[in-house]
């Protein structure tokens, strides 16, 4: 397994230290950092860099929790003192330009993070991917065909209605010359996966379903081969959906950033 | 000329009684704190233009979007005629834009088609909403009143655009009857209605009259209607949609508040700005609001399509972002009414939140912006959510269980979960 992420990824300290500095700052995320199958697609974001050349780092240790849930769980005191540390982290490191896994972290970069200081040019994976296929460093050749497959894109609420990235995701998914269908929710109309708003943390409220089988079940009746996600908590929700009706061996529940890495053979 | 002043008497008393009412409107709306929407009046006028005049969001569902625009249209330019039916009332005259000739028979017509739009939308419209019983109609929140006002509504609209046709169709047959002169006007839907009417000119002339007394009282009745209505919708929208969000939906509010104080006690010689008054972190009634969050509940149409894409309400939930607005409505209203009666509110016992709005409700939300979204005139019911959770955490320290060691988790090891900080990159070793 190990022979894949052969390469070890600096951090900004190790870089500092040999007074270099990154293109980009890749800000892997709680989930990223933690979560079993959430560090797969973090491995594969690294694969995707390395492999176009750009030069990047990570935080390593000194990354801590964008604040995210605290904030829409209504804690700004404790999102506010988590935006001010990893502020004062970034700032120290002069980091100009951020890429990041999570839509949840994106959003909080991006949008929330100005008004306390921290000013960076933030980024989405999937904003990435697709910038690097405009450009014609990522292609879809050298690796696993997805030609014909059926694929349709859930859109993460944060990264779609929330900040109006709709296109990059799809645009990854286009060049794998796969057969794209769309769920009757989908981009603006998405429905959620059911981790939002620090759902992801909690038990659901008393209801007559779980909001990612709701989710799951309009996915099924695309009857898809791949479910693709571009967030780690949409991942969870969408896993846990597909298993829930025991289909985890024919469908796949794969981030964009995976689904590029497997369809240009990236190691 | 006692007609006419018994039409100046009853204008002048609808329009009095109707800005007594607006006034206590923008009173109740004031009792929210302040918050800045002064900027980009340029972009605003775009987005009101665009969002409330030009309908963008109402496409989303065609069936629904295709009825609102015959009745949207009906009202906004039917409102050309009410100018002509003001002055007749006034001056005493009899068609008054008459001299413009064929254009005024252009007018005439369309109106009469519009009327005919305004009838089919609100006839299917009672049928969706009492035979059908589409869901959206539907829900906890949708008790009597809101039920019987919609009813009230669209019937009103119906009883005001048959008068309106009865009026001309009336007109009409008296010009019939007088020979050699060119008839005024042109009728191409009241005209159905001539074998309906008697000959007798007596009785036409009262009909004719009737009608246009019936549509002008009914008029300034439905003006006065308004202020105790969902139906405000057609006023508020447009102040409602210039004084939207323009930040991304994904962006929350930060709390300046909290700002000063983390500052402090990260850097000792910070000193934060001095406040007027002490203030409350978070929502837990009306006045901890602001202004907008108050204009959005009384713009609110009780429609039903931010409750519809909710993914909590969906799967069973209690959460209906609909009900939010009309408990900070109803709420809000309540509140007026004291300071009718004692000149200014005090505490009653009662508040927004737990009286109105429940823990469970709030816990619900995902925080996915699809009510937000989903709102035609962008009515934003997640803020509301989100500040009254932060009244729950931050001034009660009440929250699931599961929250407070999410919290517990990133005050200590800076990860919603417990793992530690130091094997944060364990990922990378390979």
């Amino acid at each position: 397994m190990n022979e894949e992420n052969i390469f070890k990824v600096p951090t900004m300290a190790e870089m500092i230290a040999k007074g270099e500095s990154p293109d980009i700052l890749f800000w892997v995320g709680c989930a990223g950092s933690f979560d079993e199958r959430a560090q797969r697609t973090t491995r594969d974001i690294c694969k995707i860099l390395h492999h176009v050349g750009l030069k990047f780092a990570i935080l390593g240790t000194e990354e801590g929790c964008t604040g995210d849930p605290a904030k829409r769980a209504g804690n700004e005191f404790l999102f506010q003192m988590q935006a001010m540390m990893n502020i004062e982290v970034l700032n120290g490191y002069e980091i100009k330009k951020i890429v990041t896994a999570c839509p949840h972290c994106f959003n909080t970069l991006k949008n929330e993070y100005p008004i306390l200081g921290g000013n960076y040019e933030v980024i989405h994976h999937t904003q990435l991917i697709q910038q690097l296929i405009n450009e014609g460093k990522l292609q879809a050749q050298g690796g696993e065909s997805f030609k014909g497959k059926r694929i349709t894109f859930h859109d993460p609420c944060y990264l779609g209605r929330g900040n109006n990235v709709y296109e990059a995701p799809r645009r990854a998914l286009e060049i794998l010359d796969a057969q794209l269908v769309e769920m009757k929710r989908c981009k603006s109309n998405g429905l959620c996966c059911g981790a939002g708003g620090a759902q992801m943390f909690k038990e659901p409220e008393k209801g007559k379903k779980d909001v990612n089988i709701e989710r799951i079940d309009e996915a099924l009746q695309l009857n898809p081969q791949v479910i693709a996600a571009a967030c780690p908590f949409c991942m969870t929700m969408l896993k846990d959906g597909v298993k829930n009706y025991d289909r985890e061996n024919d469908i796949q529940v794969l981030d964009i950033a995976e689904l590029t890495v497997r369809a240009n053979g990236l190691k | 000329m006692i007609s006419q002043l018994l039409f100046a008497i009853i204008f002048i008393l609808a329009i009095v009684l109707f800005t007594f009412n607006a006034k206590k409107i923008i009173r109740n709306i004031k009792l929210g704190r302040p918050t800045d929407r002064s900027d980009n009046p340029a972009l605003r006028l775009k987005k009101m233009l665009k969002v409330a005049f030009g309908q963008s969001k109402m496409t989303k569902r065609p069936t629904a979007f295709v009825l609102h625009l015959f009745v949207y249209l009906g009202f906004v330019i039917i409102n050309i005629e009410m100018l002509e039916i003001m002055i007749d009332g006034l001056a005493g005259t009899h068609r008054v834009f008459a001299g413009l000739g064929s254009f005024y028979n252009f007018l005439i017509a369309s109106f009469e088609w519009l009327a005919l739009g305004v009838l089919v939308g609100c006839i299917l419209f009672l049928i969706r909403r009492n035979i059908i019983h589409v869901k959206r109609f539907l829900g906890v929140e949708m008790t009597n009143w809101p039920k019987t006002d919609a009813n009230l509504i669209l019937i009103t609209e119906i009883l005001l655009m048959t008068a309106f046709l009865f009026m001309n169709a009336a007109d009409h047959k008296i010009q019939l009857q007088v020979q050699n002169e060119a008839i005024i006007g042109s009728f191409p839907i009241s005209s159905w209605l001539l074998p309906l009417l008697p000959a007798n000119t007596d009785s036409l002339h009262f009909i004719e009259r009737f009608s246009w007394w019936f549509h002008i009282i009914g008029v300034l009745a439905f003006l006065n209607y308004l202020p105790y209505s969902k139906h405000l919708h057609i006023i508020l929208a447009f102040p409602n949609t210039y004084f939207s969000n323009l930040k991304p939906k994904g962006q929350f509010t930060n709390m300046d508040t909290v700002t000063h104080e983390v500052k402090a006690m990260l850097d000792p010689s910070y000193t934060p700005p001095a406040t007027e008054q002490p203030m409350r972190f978070g929502v837990k009634d009306v006045p901890d609001l602001t202004w907008k969050n108050l204009l959005e509940a009384y713009t609110c149409t009780e429609c039903g399509r931010c409750t519809a894409v909710c993914p909590a309400n969906i799967t069973g939930k209690l959460l209906s972002p609909r009900k939010i607005m009309m408990d900070t409505r109803d709420r809000m209203v309540e509140i007026g009414e004291q300071v009718d009666k004692k000149g200014s509110f005090s505490e009653d016992g009662k508040a927004l939140l737990d009286d109105y709005i429940t823990r469970e409700e709030i816990w619900a939300c995902t925080s996915c912006n699809a009510c937000v979204e989903a709102c035609p005139v962008n009515i934003n019911p997640l803020e509301i959510i989100i500040d009254l959770r932060r009244y729950a955490i931050m001034e009660e320290s009440q929250a699931p269980s599961s929250i407070n060691a999410m919290f517990g988790n990133i005050e200590n090891n800076s990860a919603p979960w417990k793992y530690a900080q130091a094997d944060r990159a364990n990922w990378n070793n390979g």
